[in-house]
């Protein structure tokens, strides 16, 4: 009876001691152990299994760094990897486009809160829903858009039908959405800019676009580092639209790595996960150069505090 | 405020103003309205190449009727409450506990563990595809809700942690201690101090995961296949096989698998807004 005490008061002065150290892993388990399971093994599956040729239900065969060299002279490759770099480029617009509907929003007239999130009901909604309107919007045969130019004495286009065009189309399909979001970052931003700076700064005699320049841009730098990071992400990330509007077509004009890989992998084309997943690394790697620059900006913050 | 207030500057200013806010809206928003007055035209109108018009009459409750009665719309709408409710809960408990952890406690492997569910929420789908489809399939869960819920709520995961730890970080830490010195176990910290100041992060996490996986495509496509469990992102698409050229069909069924999200949008507005924005000023 004695010793059980001892015993118990043992552990609990044990568990006491501890307690600070060892909560924590407690708490992160469950996260950690999923986390790792579905995102973080994953990604070395996918390393690996680019050095195999697999349909996904036989037995996978190893061909070491042949999927890179199919890679390599692929044009179907280099053409998504040429779109990409247009998503990326292209695709920052909304970042000033954002700032641009901020600040025309950012009064206090009334109804002013219901046009605001009015403006900001593209990014609600589905991109499966946004692709499908701006398809019908390009349609050659009804399409408002060639109504449009028809009324300014332009010739037609079938936009998501040219080369030239189809991933330019797609691209404004997206700056929809995204526009709205970096609006609204920017809104929360000019909400937080110092009334005092922008005083002395009208005393100065700044304005118009030099008080925009000089004294609130960078007051936003918060709010731009989180539009570029969700722009960039977005932009690496295209598929739903691609695959909604053109299905990567005409011709495969307008896939992206991310479309490529998928059609490689997992449809009519056939199931050839290897070379997928070459793909995939390729995109991963594209994608890990700016995630090291976010991470190193949070760290040289957290560091900072 | 920046720009100078409307109510400072000259009458004439103030007037335009106020006109151009409705245009710019309407403009804005027009792809929306175009399928909005799309979906309760009569399916004579697209026959008479009446595209843009007016409607000739309107047949709002035949059309969404049809959406209602005469496809799979529903059991799709269903399914994906079945699988966006089960990943908001499952996410943020998950996230209440790591951003717990890692928001309050100082060690040593505290900031790689977090930047590792950054970097994982960042890193594009499609590395992850291949591996998590087979997964799935060797797990059985291949084209069930329960296996598109566990992945979303895994992937999820890396999001909410940032942005919990985030927000457990710029609470007052004095509380904690206080409540450590009184000899309040931690989990106890956790439940009865932490917890409770956590709603407003907990309500914003929320909406803003129902959004994006209400909206998921991706994943849908990858993990399901038939009717029984693809939600409805994945579903409109064979709607849309089914009403091929059928535009007032397709338009009232895309406004009925938008509809929750925004509804969701419309009554947690303050919440949805400050959980994007969060960080968005220092």
């Amino acid at each position: 009876m004695a010793q059980a005490t001892i015993a118990r008061d043992h552990q609990s002065s044990w568990w006491h001691r501890n307690q600070q150290q060892v909560t924590p892993w407690l708490f992160l388990a469950p996260g950690i152990l999923f986390f790792l399971f579905y995102v973080i093994f994953p990604i070395f599956q996918s390393f690996n299994l680019s050095l195999y040729e697999w349909d996904g239900l036989g037995k996978a065969e190893f061909v070491g760094l042949y999927n890179y060299e199919e890679l390599y002279w692929d044009d179907a490759f280099y053409t998504s990897l040429k779109n990409n770099v247009v998503w990326l480029v292209l695709y920052l617009a909304a970042i000033p486009a954002g700032l641009f509907i901020a600040l025309f929003l950012n009064q206090t007239v009334t109804g002013i809160r219901l046009y605001k999130s009015l403006f900001f009901f593209p990014f609600v909604i589905s991109q499966v829903v946004v692709g499908l309107v701006f398809t019908w919007f390009y349609d050659p045969t009804f399409g408002i858009l060639n109504v449009v130019l028809g009324a300014v004495g332009l010739p037609p286009i079938n936009v998501l039908g040219d080369e030239n065009w189809v991933t330019i189309g797609i691209i404004v399909a997206g700056l929809w959405p995204q526009t709205a979001y970096c609006m609204i970052l920017y809104l929360t931003g000019l909400n937080a800019v110092d009334p005092e700076q922008i005083e002395a700064g009208r005393l100065d005699g700044a304005k118009g676009w030099r008080m925009l320049w000089y004294i609130i841009v960078p007051q936003l730098r918060p709010a731009t580092f989180i539009a570029f990071v969700v722009t960039i992400i977005g932009a690496l990330r295209s598929f739903d639209l691609i695959s909604i509007m053109t299905n990567g077509g005409p011709f495969g004009a307008s896939r992206v790595l991310s479309f490529y890989m998928f059609e490689v992998a997992l449809s009519e084309y056939g199931f050839r996960m290897g070379y997928g997943a070459a793909i995939a690394v390729v995109l991963f790697l594209i994608m890990l150069a700016f995630i090291a620059y976010f991470l190193w900006s949070m760290y040289k913050e957290e560091k900072a505090r | 405020m920046f720009p100078t207030p409307i109510e400072r500057s000259s009458r004439s200013w103030q007037i335009t103003y106020q006109a151009l806010l409705p245009f710019a809206l309407i403009l804005w928003l027009l792809p929306l309205i175009a399928v909005a007055i799309f979906s309760v035209k009569p399916d004579a109108d697209f026959a008479n190449a009446n595209y843009w018009g007016w409607p000739s009459s309107f047949e709002g409750i035949t059309n969404y009727g049809l959406v209602f009665t005469g496809s799979d719309m529903p059991q799709y709408l269903l399914n994906s409450f079945k699988i966006t409710i089960p990943t908001v809960i499952g996410a943020v408990a998950l996230s209440c506990m790591t951003g717990f952890a890692l928001g309050v406690y100082k060690f040593k492997a505290n900031i790689w563990i977090f930047f590792m569910f950054v970097a994982g929420n960042f890193v594009p789908f499609q590395i992850l595809m291949v591996p998590v489809r087979d997964l799935t399939l060797q797990m059985g869960l291949y084209n069930t809700i329960t296996g598109l819920v566990l992945f979303h709520i895994a992937f999820q995961t890396g999001f909410c942690t940032l942005f919990m730890r985030n927000f457990i970080r710029a609470l007052p830490f004095e509380l904690i201690e206080a409540a450590r010195v009184e000899g309040v176990s931690e989990w106890r910290i956790f439940w009865f101090v932490v917890l409770p100041l956590m709603k407003p992060a907990i309500a914003a996490l929320a909406v803003l995961i129902f959004t994006f996986i209400w909206n998921d495509y991706f994943w849908a496509v990858v993990l399901t296949q038939g009717v029984e469990s693809q939600p409805v992102t994945a579903g409109i698409t064979s709607f849309n096989a089914q009403f091929r050229a059928a535009y007032h069909l397709m338009s009232a069924g895309s406004i009925v698998a938008a509809i929750p999200p925004v509804a969701m949008f419309f009554l947690m507005q303050k919440h949805f807004i400050a959980g994007l924005t969060l960080g968005a000023v220092k």
